[in-house]
């Protein structure tokens, strides 16, 4: 189809355009005969004959001046495209037919493709009015606007297919995990019913240690007669994936490891039985308390933003020494602890939000899996690990975790 | 746990103010979590992490104060009392420890002629600002000491003591003992106790007894200061249920060489305020030395793990100042060997060590540094898969839930085939095994949303399931898409209609739901389509919580994928839907073994298709499918499409029998078709069609 700018009008110029074109030639355009064959002379009658046939097409705007215009330019007897024929390639000499030939081919190719893409939006231009965004011919729009509907009313709701939204928590995950992965970490996964070796002694919690206490354990049934280490439970941590997969794959070593745990703590504001983590874990030669800090200074300032600031905090946990809490400050008030309507919630005023714990990877537990090539005299390495939902409820300012697992549309599309 | 400033600043002389020492203790690890009263009266609330049970009292904490500020720390005040030599019994206590590995120190002192009354204005004011309650002279001492230096202690009504001797063993099983808390207990014989000559008298580490305990009446009082084993203080806490600042300690284990010093602290207080005197020397009953091996620290383990590049000086400073004992003691080596400080003994290993000393020198103050890494990366073997369907049910308009991992036992019986995982210790019984199928918790989110006047649902959840199998666990996963009946009819398009006959029957419900059906089947047809297959066909085959008329079994390859299909009424009812739901659950396992089809391009049609329309009358047995394999048969390569356009019932078409238009495209790569050959495959499929017991119309 051929298109030329000025005979598409954006909705805000439609009107001006509906009463302004009205273009009627002074000189109507006559077929000259050629002074020589040169190709300076054809190509510039070609073009002279062009201008003449842009400006006509912009005078039709009913079906009556398309015949006409149909006629005057194609007409077998005597049409304008008859003519160029007649005079500047019949008469043309031997040597000059060939450039001649070509020029009135794409001549005439131009007139019959202009005819008919003026006919087409006559029979089909109507459709395009009410697609929306798409730009409809002055004359066209003019005719259909007129003498069909009017202009819609293009504040009216449009139809909106629905689209499903990505979960909250689930987001949060794979987007922390995408900025592992980019950091060269890969994913790795593992059991949710796990063995008390895997979720516990491994990871340096002794049988009866009192660290055991803190973890709230669902225990499965039916496990009395099996040794404890073999005894199955509900993994309260993604850690355990830690181990399985170091038992796999020799170091050097980094993985990232989302997936689902479980604590026994009765649901509420800001508890779940089922709750959501990301861990992290890079072995390797020379991994050093400052790569801990750097990576997750790193990772924190990608996810939640480059003016986040982070802060270690010595803590304890059995199976990272030295131990810490990550915090980063705050990024609802800026780590002011204030907002416009007065103290900011989420770091309880203090300009600081714990976000994960985390640590150097105890030499007791790379003991466990030492003949895989984790010697912890030769190697050592970093770990850490956080809470997807909570980070969501964190993100998004959601003020009570079991949203997360009540499929609420309501809620749920909020996120799409 | 609540602290005083003012206390912690009897120890140590602090150039900063208290929100500042809050600050830097929180950022060596004494994390104080907020801070209340004001001047003498400020209260530090705090959070000590378990390992470190001698940061949890004034000294303590001092201690680590004096550490950061590089300040001296005050000794403990000794004991000043000479004691009495006409004190008749003069000789020591009788104590005999039958459990020498669970009570390697026992260390006591006996004070005669006191007075029991309230306690010192100062004392009291003390332990109310800590949210303690005063009691008495007597047992505040010890609950004052506790909180000052952090060492338990129990004071004894000496003459309620019968036989005149302590015996420290393991209870008799049956033995019955009521504690301070007025609860009488059985006692079981893995319980260690202080008895007297009779009886128990304590359980150790954990709870005085009542029959011994101080009254307005005592006059002689023995204090008891031991060593107790933190897993047998552990395990009797846990079998009674008792949790109690002492037993809290010695879990953690408490400091072996504080034993007389806490006995001679309390004994002070009690001597102050109640007057007597000391009976005797102290006692101390030393039956196994707590082994504290020195240990080994080299500088450049402690720069292996902390990088940057701590001086030496530095080292050295943080070590003495917490306590620790280095030799040699100039700073020229590259090795030590470092003596652990009775009240440490959290610390036993290099890597603790070097915890310490980047606990004190400020984790802040270490430089951010990113690794190298020269592995590869890998994803997980079904990522893309699961992208892929994940995808397409956001696409399709369905949104991504998460439910809970437990369902109670009738929905596993009802939704499952699968043998379960059962719960030890449930939150509750309608939650007492592991999901053996996401429907239970799918209809759930459906009900939740129809209960709130949301209409218009569509969920997906992928996920695991729990289950046994040949007595393995396994974790298959799976992938749930559920639409309510409101939300699938919304998302049929007019022109996709097949039936026109309910035009005339006025909407009969039954024939919506088959378009319903079709456009359910639609979304699970989108998500299967992602998958390599040859044949995709569908049977019955459908669990009995699927409507056994409007619900299907998809094959791959004879394989079955997926089954989906409207829920039964029953089913609705009683999980109380207020409409119509519609299933789709998917067996990943088998979708990840076929995995994503391979994508290969196909040049586009050179030549026209021609369509053909077959006009026909079946009996209401004959379904589509059939007519399609059937199609299928003939084998003409230039078919490329057979479908219904259009599905008729009622009016001149007789009950039992169905009015069905056919649409075939037919195309060749070769060129453009004839129509005498597009004739012969017409009438091919004309002859298979009344095979069929069709009959075509006019």
């Amino acid at each position: 189809m051929v298109m030329m700018e000025n005979r598409f009008l954006t909705g805000h110029s439609a009107q001006s355009g509906m009463t302004s074109v009205s273009v009627i030639a002074a000189m109507p355009y006559t077929v000259p005969k050629l002074t020589d064959y040169s190709a300076d002379v054809l190509e510039k009658s070609a073009a002279d004959l062009r201008a003449a046939l842009k400006q006509e097409e912009l005078s039709v705007q009913s079906p009556e001046q398309w015949k006409t215009f149909r006629d005057r330019w194609l007409a077998r007897k005597n049409g304008i495209v008859t003519q160029v024929n007649e005079l500047w390639l019949k008469s043309a000499p031997k040597g000059a037919k060939k450039l001649a030939g070509q020029t009135v081919n794409d001549l005439k190719k131009q007139v019959e493709e202009t005819a008919e893409s003026l006919r087409k939006w006559w029979e089909t231009g109507q459709i395009q009015v009410v697609h929306l965004g798409v730009e409809v011919p002055a004359a066209a729009l003019e005719a259909y606007a007129l003498d069909k509907v009017g202009p819609v009313d293009i504040s009216l709701p449009g139809i909106r297919r629905p689209i499903g939204a990505e979960h909250p928590v689930m987001k949060t995950s794979r987007e922390m995990c995408a900025v592992f992965q980019r950091l060269g970490y890969s994913i790795a996964e593992g059991p949710v019913v796990e063995t008390d070796y895997y979720n516990f002694e491994a990871l340096n919690f002794p049988p009866n240690h009192p660290a055991r206490d803190t973890q709230d354990t669902i225990f499965i049934a039916g496990q009395q007669s099996k040794p404890q280490r073999e005894r199955l439970l509900l993994r309260t941590h993604t850690s355990p994936v830690q181990i399985r997969t170091m038992e796999k794959m020799r170091p050097p070593i980094r993985i990232v490891i989302p997936g689902t745990v479980h604590r026994n703590d009765p649901p509420d504001a800001s508890h779940s039985p089922m709750f959501h983590q990301i861990e992290g874990l890079a072995v390797d030669t020379n991994i050093t308390f400052g790569d801990l800090k750097g990576t997750l200074d790193h990772a924190m300032k990608e996810f939640f933003g480059s003016s986040v600031k982070t802060s270690f905090r010595p803590s304890f946990f059995p199976f990272t020494e030295p131990s810490a809490e990550l915090y980063i400050s705050c990024f609802i008030c800026g780590g002011s602890g204030k907002r416009d309507s007065g103290p900011c919630r989420p770091c309880k005023q203090t300009g600081w939000i714990e976000i994960l714990g985390c640590g150097m990877v105890d030499p007791n537990v790379l003991e466990f899996v030492k003949d895989n090539g984790y010697n912890p005299k030769k190697v050592s390495g970093f770990a850490f690990g956080m809470g997807a939902d909570r980070v969501a409820l964190l993100k998004y300012g959601v003020d009570d975790l079991q949203l997360f697992f009540q499929g609420d549309v309501r809620f749920l599309r909020q996120w799409a | 746990m609540k602290l005083s400033t003012r206390w912690i600043r009897d120890f140590v002389d602090l150039p900063v103010d208290d929100r500042r020492l809050a600050e830097e203790l929180t950022a060596v690890g004494i994390a104080v979590e907020g801070i209340s009263g004001s001047g003498a009266d400020t209260v530090f609330e705090m959070e000590i992490g378990t390992n470190r049970p001698d940061a949890m009292n004034h000294y303590g904490v001092a201690r680590e104060a004096a550490a950061i500020y590089d300040v001296p720390l005050k000794p403990l005040s000794a004991f000043s009392h000479q004691p009495s030599t006409k004190s008749a019994s003069g000789a020591a206590f009788p104590i005999s420890v039958e459990e020498p590995q669970l009570c390697p120190r026992f260390s006591a002192r006996v004070i005669r002629g006191t007075r029991i009354k309230p306690s010192l204005e100062k004392i009291a004011h003390r332990l109310q600002l800590l949210d303690q309650r005063p009691i008495s002279n007597a047992v505040d001492a010890t609950n004052y000491v506790l909180w000052q230096m952090g060492k338990p202690t129990h004071v004894f009504d000496l003459d309620l003591l019968q036989g005149g001797r302590l015996v420290i063993r393991h209870a008799k099983k049956g033995e019955k003992l009521k504690t301070l808390d007025g609860v009488e207990r059985t006692l079981s014989s893995e319980d260690l106790v202080v008895a007297d000559a009779k009886r128990p008298v304590g359980l150790a580490g954990v709870m005085g007894g009542w029959d011994t305990m101080i009254t307005d009446k005592t006059k002689n009082i023995l204090i008891e200061s031991a060593w107790w084993d933190p897993l047998t203080v552990r395990k009797t806490a846990r079998r009674h249920g008792i949790h109690t600042d002492a037993s809290h300690r010695f879990e953690r284990g408490a400091d072996f060489e504080s034993t007389i010093l806490s006995c001679d602290l309390v004994a002070e207080l009690i001597l102050a305020s109640g007057g007597g005197e000391p009976a005797g020397d102290v006692v101390d009953v030393v039956s196994e030395k707590l082994d504290q091996a020195p240990v080994i620290l080299r500088l450049a383990e402690v720069h292996r793990i902390l990088g940057g590049n701590l001086k030496t000086v530095e080292i050295f400073r943080i070590l003495k100042k917490l306590g620790f004992g280095l030799i040699p003691e100039g700073q020229a080596g590259v090795e030590f060997e470092v003596h652990i400080p009775s009240w440490r003994l959290d610390v036993e290993r290099e890597i603790d060590l070097i915890e310490e000393i980047a606990r004190l020198h400020g984790y802040d103050k270490f430089e951010n540094t990113l690794p190298t890494y020269a592995g590869a990366v890998l994803d997980l073997p079904n990522a893309h898969a699961d992208t892929t369907l994940r995808q397409r049910a956001l696409a399709l308009g369905y949104n991504e839930a998460v439910s809970l991992s437990f369902i109670s036992h009738e929905d596993a019986e009802k939704f499952s085939a699968a043998s379960v995982l059962e719960i030890e210790n449930p939150l509750s019984a309608e939650a007492s095994v592991m999901r053996t199928t996401m429907v239970p918790g799918m209809l759930d989110m459906l009900a939740r949303n129809l209960n709130r006047d949301v209409e218009d649902v569509r969920l997906f959840e992928m996920g695991r399931v729990y289950e046994m199998q040949n007595g393995e666990r396994a974790e298959p996963e799976r992938l749930c898409l559920a639409a309510t009946a409101s939300a699938v009819k919304a998302s049929i398009s007019l022109s996709s209609l097949l039936d026109v006959s309910r035009k005339d029957s006025k909407s009969s419900p039954s024939e919506l739901g088959a378009e319903e059906f079709r456009a359910f089947k639609g979304d699970v047809e989108n998500l299967l389509a992602a998958f390599a297959h040859d044949q995709l066909t569908f049977d019955r085959e459908t669990p009995e919580y699927f409507h056994h008329g409007r619900s299907a079994r998809a094959l791959m390859d004879g394989i079955p994928v997926a089954q989906f299909g409207q829920i039964t009424e029953a089913i609705k009812n009683s999980r109380k839907l207020r409409q119509g739901v519609y299933l789709a659950e998917f067996d990943l396992e088998q979708l990840h073994v076929r995995g994503l089809r391979k994508i290969v391009y196909k040049p586009l049609a050179k030549y026209p298709t021609v369509e053909r329309d077959f006009s026909f009358i079946f009996p209401d047995e004959v379904g589509f499918g059939t007519m399609q394999r059937a199609v299928r048969a003939l084998r003409i390569p230039e078919m490329r499409e057979f479908q219904p356009v259009e599905i008729f019932r009622g009016g001149s078409v007789e009950p039992g029998k169905y009015s069905i238009l056919l649409r075939a495209r037919l195309q060749s790569d070769e060129g453009t078709l004839r129509d005498e050959q597009v004739s012969v495959w017409s009438q091919k499929i004309v002859d298979a069609l009344r095979k069929l017991g069709g009959v075509q119309r006019a």
